[in-house]
C-alpha cells in the first residue's frame, strides 16, 4: 500500500515540475495585465447606469472618458431609477446621468433629505408620447392626428383590450399619463400595460414586420428609432401648467429637458469627476449614434465609447478643460 | 410549498394506517356533485349581480392602506443615517456579508489587492470542483463537473460564471448557518414547526420585487443585499426539509436509543443526524437551486454575474446573448444538482459495492488534494491558468444559432400561435376572468370558501375565509381575482401536459431519460430569456404570461406525476393486463388512480410554482398583481400598492396551498 501512495507521490511532484518548468507569463510580470492604475486624485467615482439603451450610451461614454483622461476608478451600478436616487443618501450612487422629469424623486431627495442636487441639462431633449409603426402612418396618413384615432379604434383591438382599441404602455418607471389622457380626450381605447420596454419594442417590431395595427406608448431618443422609425401622434398641444393635475391631463408631454443629478457629497468633493459631469453636454443625435452601436452592432459599452470618443475628441476636450 | 418538501409528506401520509375504504368513491362522487352545485349557484348569483360591488381599482389609484405602507418606506429612508437600528444592527449584517462576499469574490472572480486577477484561477477553480464533486460523491459527476466548468469558460463568460457562483455559494452558506440548526430544533419541537411553517410559506411566495428595493435601504446596493435576498428565497426549502428527516427518523429507533440510556444530546448526535443525513443533503441541493433562481432577480440591484449578462442583454433584446448566458446558469444549475444528489446517495452507494478501490480511498484523496492544490498554485501563479484562454468563440457561435432559432420560429409560427392565443383567450380565459373580477366580492369569496368545505373541510374553509378577508383587505381585490383566473388556467394545462408526459415518463424508463434534462433547463432557465421569442410568438399579452408559466411550472408537476405513476406496483399493472386490459384502460382505469395522491401534489406544486411567475407574467402584458408589484418596484408613489399587491400573492398561494394539501389528505385516507 505504502509503495502505492509513494509512486502517486513522486508521480505528482513530477506533474508538477513540468507543469510549472513549462510556465509561462506569471501574474503580476506584465504591465499589460495591470490596466486598472488609477490616481489618487479622482478617486472611485460610483455611476448609476439606469435601464434603457440611451442611458447606457451617456453613461459608456463619460465612464470611458473618466477612466482614460482623468484616471478615475469607475464603478457602473445596474439600477432602476428609484434605488439609483436612494443610492445618493446612503453614499453609494454619485451620479444619475439622464433623469426624465421625476419631479416626485426630486421632491423626495433634493428637497426634503437634501441628499441630491441638480447638475444642469445634458442637452439631450426627451420627447414622449404615442406612436405607430411607419407602415400604418403611411397607409394611413391621417392617423397622426388623435382626432381620427376613434375611427381607427375597431382596427386596434386585440384579445387583451375588451372590446375597445388598445393603447400599449411599457415599462411602469417610466413617466406616463396615458390612462388619464384616454379618458380625458374621451377615446374609444384602453391602456393595455405591456409591463416592459422589451415587450413593447417586440410589439412594434412585429407590428412592422407583419403591418399589424398597434400604437402605443415610446419615447425619443432610443436606439430603436433607428431600426424601426416610428411615428409620433399629435396629441392636444401641450401648454405649460395643462399638466398640472394629473387626473385632468388632456395634452401631450412636454419636452423634458434631460438633465444630471448627483450627490450632495459628491458635488461638494472636488472630484474632477463632478466637473465632468457638469459639463458633459452632448445631442440627441450623439446619443443615437453610441447607442446604435451598442444596442444594433453589438459592441461593448466601452467600445462603442471609444469609437465615438476618438471621432469627437472637440466635444470631449470642452467637457474636461 | 417546496416541491421536495411535499412529497415526503404525502408518502408519510401514507404509512400510517390505512382506514378501510368502503364509502369512498359515493362520497367523492357526491363531493363533486356539491362543488358543481356551488358553481351553479354562483353563475346564478352572477348574471343578476354581474358588475356590482366588484372593488376594482385603477392602475394609478391608491387606498389609505398603499399610502401608510408608503409613508413608512420613506421615513425608513430619511431617518437611516441617524436610526441606532441602522448603526448597530443593519450596518454591522451588512458588514459581515459584505466581507464574506468579497473575500469569495477575490478568490475566484474579482481581481484582489494589486493583482489584476482573482487568487484562484480557471485551472484552480476547475481543479478543485472536479476534486470536491469526487471527494464528495463520484468520478461520474467529478468529470461532469470539470466539463461543465470548462464550458463556461468556452461560452466566454468565466468571469461572470464565477461572480454568480461566489455569491451563489456565500447565499448558500449563510442561508445553512441559520436552515439546518432552526431545521433541527422544528424537527425536534412540534409547536416551533407549527410557528417555521407560515413564515417559510411567507418568505417562498412574497415575490422577491417587493423586498428588493427596502433591501437596498437596509444593507445598501451590492452583494449583501444581493446575498441577503437570496437568503430569503433559499433558506426555507433546507429548514423545512432538515425538520422533515429528523421528524421522520423512525420512532422505534429512538426509543431504542432512548432505553440504552442515551441522552437526549447523544441521541440527536448518534441517532437522529446520522440517520437524517442524506435527507439533509437534499435540503441543501434544493436551497442551492433555489438561489441560481434568483440570479437574475439580483441582477436589479447591482449583483454582478450572469445575471446581469442577461437583463442587460434584453434592453436591447438580444436574445442569443441572454441565451448564452442562460445556458450558463442552466449548466451550473445541472453540476450543482448532480454533485450533490450523488453526494446524498454516496454513503449508501459505496457500502452497498464493497468495491476494492475502497480501501485506497484514502490515499487516493490525499493524491487527489494534492493534484488539486497544484493546481490552484498554478492558476495563481501564471496567467495561461489564470485567465480562461480564447475568446469564447463557442459562446458566440451559441448566441447565433438561438437568434437563428428564434427567428426562424418568429417568421414561420406566429400565424399559428396566434390562432392558439385567440382560442384559449375567448374560450376559457375571459370568460372566467370576467366571472371572477365582475361577480360581487362576497359572491366569489362564498363560493371560494363553500368549495374549500367540500373539499378540504372546515379548517380549509376557516383558512380560506381569513384569505379572502386579508385579500380584500389589501385593496387590490380585483386585481387579484384577474391574477386568479389566469393562475387557474395555467395550472389547468400544467396539469394537462403533466399527464401527458407524466404517465409517458412514469411508463418508459428510456422516455425519462430522454426528457429529464430538458425538464431541469426549464427550471433554472431564466424565464427573461424565452421572455422575447415568447413576446414575438404571443404578443403582450395575459397568454404569453400564462405560457411562461407553464415553462417552470409544468417541469415539477410532470416529475411528481412521473414518480407517482412509476410507484404503481408492477403486480397491479401485471394483473390488469392479465384480464385483458388495453394500455389506454391500464393508464384510466389503473395507474392514474392509483397516483392519486401524486396527481393532487401535481397540482399544489403546480400551481405554487405558477403563482411565483405572476410578477413575471406582469414584465410581459398579464396586467394585475405581477404588474403592481413592478410599478411598486419601479415607483415610490406606488410602493406601498406593490407591497400590497405581493401580500395578496402570498394570500392566494397559502390559501390554495392549504385547500389542496387538505383535500390531499382526504383522498389519501
Amino acid at each position: 500500500m505504502a509503495r502505492h501512495w509513494r509512486a502517486g507521490a513522486a508521480g505528482l511532484a513530477v506533474l508538477g515540475l513540468t507543469l510549472t518548468a513549462c510556465g509561462g507569463a506569471k501574474v503580476g510580470d506584465s504591465s499589460e495585465a495591470g490596466g486598472s492604475g488609477s490616481s489618487g486624485k479622482c478617486g472611485t467615482f460610483n455611476l448609476a447606469v439606469n435601464p434603457w439603451v440611451g442611458y447606457e450610451a451617456d453613461a459608456a461614454v463619460v465612464a470611458y472618458v473618466a477612466e482614460h483622461d482623468l484616471k478615475c476608478k469607475v464603478t457602473k451600478k445596474d439600477l432602476k431609477e428609484e434605488i439609483a436616487w436612494q443610492g445618493f443618501g446612503t453614499g453609494e450612487v454619485d451620479t444619475v446621468l439622464e433623469n426624465w422629469g421625476h419631479d416626485d424623486l426630486k421632491k423626495k431627495y433634493i428637497t426634503q433629505q437634501k441628499t441630491a442636487v441638480e447638475a444642469g441639462s445634458t442637452g439631450n431633449k426627451g420627447i414622449i408620447g404615442w406612436y405607430v409603426p411607419p407602415w400604418l402612418a403611411k397607409a394611413h396618413p391621417d392617423i397622426k392626428d388623435w382626432k381620427n384615432l376613434d375611427k381607427y379604434a375597431a382596427k386596434f383591438k386585440t384579445s387583451e383590450s375588451g372590446g375597445k382599441g388598445q393603447l400599449l404602455d411599457g415599462d411602469p418607471s417610466y413617466v406616463t399619463n396615458d390612462e388619464a389622457l384616454v379618458k380625458n380626450l374621451k377615446l374609444d381605447f384602453k391602456v393595455v400595460y405591456a409591463g416592459s420596454e422589451t415587450a413593447l419594442i417586440q410589439a412594434y417590431r412585429n407590428a412592422e414586420k407583419n403591418k399589424q395595427w398597434v400604437i402605443g406608448y415610446f419615447y425619443e431618443p432610443q436606439w430603436f428609432l433607428s431600426e424601426v422609425p416610428l411615428v409620433k401622434v399629435d396629441l392636444p398641444a401641450y401648454k405649460t401648467g395643462c399638466d398640472a393635475d394629473p387626473a385632468k391631463v388632456a395634452c401631450d408631454y412636454p419636452v423634458y429637458d434631460l438633465d444630471k443629478i448627483v450627490s450632495a457629497k459628491f458635488a461638494r468633493s472636488g472630484s474632477p469627476a463632478y466637473d465632468l459631469v457638469k459639463k458633459f453636454n452632448w445631442t440627441n443625435d450623439d446619443q443615437n449614434t453610441v447607442a446604435k452601436y451598442i444596442a444594433v452592432d453589438k459592441m461593448t459599452p466601452d467600445a462603442a465609447a471609444k469609437k465615438w470618443v476618438e471621432a469627437n475628441r472637440g466635444k470631449v476636450d470642452a467637457w474636461i478643460k | 410549498m417546496t416541491v421536495a418538501m411535499e412529497k415526503p409528506e404525502t408518502s408519510g401520509e401514507a404509512q400510517q394506517p390505512v382506514p378501510p375504504p368502503p364509502a369512498a368513491p359515493v362520497r367523492r362522487i357526491s363531493r363533486s356533485m356539491v362543488v358543481g352545485a356551488i358553481l351553479v349557484v354562483w353563475l346564478l348569483a352572477f348574471a343578476l349581480l354581474r358588475g356590482r360591488q366588484t372593488l376594482s381599482l385603477a392602475a394609478a389609484d391608491l387606498t389609505d392602506l398603499h399610502r401608510w405602507l408608503n409613508d413608512v418606506n420613506d421615513s425608513i429612508g430619511a431617518n437611516r443615517n441617524s436610526n441606532p437600528l441602522f448603526l448597530y444592527f443593519f450596518n454591522e449584517i451588512r458588514l459581515v456579508i459584505d466581507n464574506l462576499v468579497t473575500f469569495v469574490q477575490d478568490l475566484i472572480s474579482q481581481p484582489s489587492g494589486d493583482r489584476p486577477v482573482p487568487q484562484i484561477g480557471w485551472l484552480g477553480v476547475v481543479g478543485l470542483a472536479g476534486y470536491v464533486s469526487w471527494a464528495v460523491a463520484n468520478w461520474r459527476v467529478a468529470l461532469l463537473a470539470v466539463a461543465g466548468f470548462t464550458f463556461l469558460g468556452l461560452q466566454g463568460l468565466w468571469q461572470e460564471s464565477m461572480d454568480t457562483l461566489a455569491l451563489t455559494l456565500s447565499a448558500v452558506l449563510v442561508a445553512l448557518l441559520f436552515a439546518l440548526p432552526l431545521g433541527v430544533w422544528a424537527g425536534l419541537s412540534e409547536r416551533a414547526n407549527r410557528i417555521a411553517t407560515p413564515i417559510l410559506d411567507f418568505m417562498q411566495t412574497m415575490p422577491t420585487f417587493v423586498y428588493l428595493a427596502p433591501l437596498t435601504l437596509f444593507f445598501l446596493i451590492g452583494g449583501a443585499s444581493a446575498t441577503i435576498a437570496t437568503v430569503i428565497y433559499a433558506a426555507p426549502p433546507a429548514l423545512r426539509i432538515t425538520a422533515h428527516a429528523i421528524r421522520s427518523v423512525p420512532a422505534t429507533t429512538v426509543e431504542a436509543a432512548d432505553s440504552l440510556g442515551a441522552t437526549r444530546r447523544q441521541s440527536l448526535l448518534k441517532v437522529l443526524l446520522p440517520m437524517s443525513k442524506r435527507t439533509v443533503v437534499m435540503g441543501v441541493n434544493q436551497t442551492i437551486m433555489a438561489a441560481l433562481a434568483m440570479v437574475t432577480i439580483a441582477a436589479l440591484i447591482d449583483a454582478p454575474g450572469l445575471g446581469k449578462t442577461v437583463v442587460q442583454a434584453l434592453q436591447s433584446l438580444d436574445v442569443g446573448t441572454a441565451f448564452n448566458a442562460g445556458l450558463a446558469i442552466v449548466v451550473m444549475a445541472i453540476v450543482l444538482d448532480r454533485v450533490t444528489t450523488a453526494a446524498s446517495g454516496r454513503a449508501e452507494a459505496a457500502r452497498r459495492s464493497g468495491n476494492p478501490l475502497l480501501k485506497w480511498r484514502r490515499h487516493l484523496l490525499v493524491a487527489g488534494g494534492a493534484v488539486a492544490a497544484v493546481l490552484v498554485y498554478l492558476s495563481h501563479t501564471y496567467l495561461w491558468a489564470a485567465e480562461f484562454p480564447g475568446d469564447g468563440g463557442t459562446g458566440s457561435t451559441i448566441a447565433k444559432a438561438a437568434d437563428n432559432v428564434t427567428t426562424w420560429a418568429q417568421d414561420n409560427l406566429s400565424g399559428l400561435t396566434n390562432g392558439f392565443r385567440d382560442v384559449i383567450t375567448n374560450g376559457l380565459l375571459n370568460p372566467f376572468q370576467t366571472l371572477l373580477t365582475d361577480s360581487p366580492w362576497w359572491l366569489v369569496g362564498a363560493a371560494l370558501i363553500g368549495i374549500a368545505v367540500v373539499l378540504g373541510g372546515w379548517r380549509a374553509g376557516i383558512t380560506t375565509a381569513v384569505c379572502v378577508g386579508l385579500l380584500v383587505a389589501t385593496g387590490v381585490w380585483s386585481d387579484g381575482m384577474t391574477t386568479l383566473a389566469s393562475t387557474v388556467v395555467a395550472t389547468v394545462l400544467v396539469m394537462l401536459l403533466g399527464m401527458v408526459f407524466g404517465v409517458w415518463m412514469g411508463r418508459s424508463a428510456l422516455v425519462d431519460r430522454l426528457v429529464r434534462p430538458t425538464l431541469d433547463a426549464a427550471q433554472v432557465m431564466p424565464p427573461f430569456v424565452y421572455l422575447v421569442p415568447f413576446l414575438a410568438l404571443f404578443g403582450a399579452t395575459r397568454f404569453t404570461a400564462i405560457v411562461a408559466a407553464i415553462v417552470y411550472a409544468a417541469p415539477v408537476a410532470i416529475k411528481i406525476i412521473a414518480d407517482g405513476v412509476r410507484t404503481v406496483p408492477a403486480t397491479t399493472v401485471e394483473a390488469a393486463t392479465s384480464t385483458g386490459c388495453n394500455t389506454w384502460q391500464i393508464i384510466t382505469k389503473v395507474q392514474l388512480p392509483m397516483a392519486r395522491s401524486a396527481l393532487t401534489l401535481a397540482t399544489n406544486q403546480g400551481l405554487i410554482y405558477v403563482l411565483s411567475m405572476v410578477v413575471v407574467g406582469g414584465l410581459v402584458g398579464a396586467g394585475a398583481l405581477g404588474y403592481d408589484v413592478v410599478a411598486g418596484f419601479s415607483q415610490g408613489q406606488l410602493y406601498g400598492k406593490g407591497l400590497a399587491a405581493g401580500l395578496a400573492i402570498v394570500l392566494l398561494g397559502v390559501m390554495f396551498d392549504r385547500i389542496t394539501q387538505a383535500a390531499a389528505r382526504r383522498t389519501t385516507n
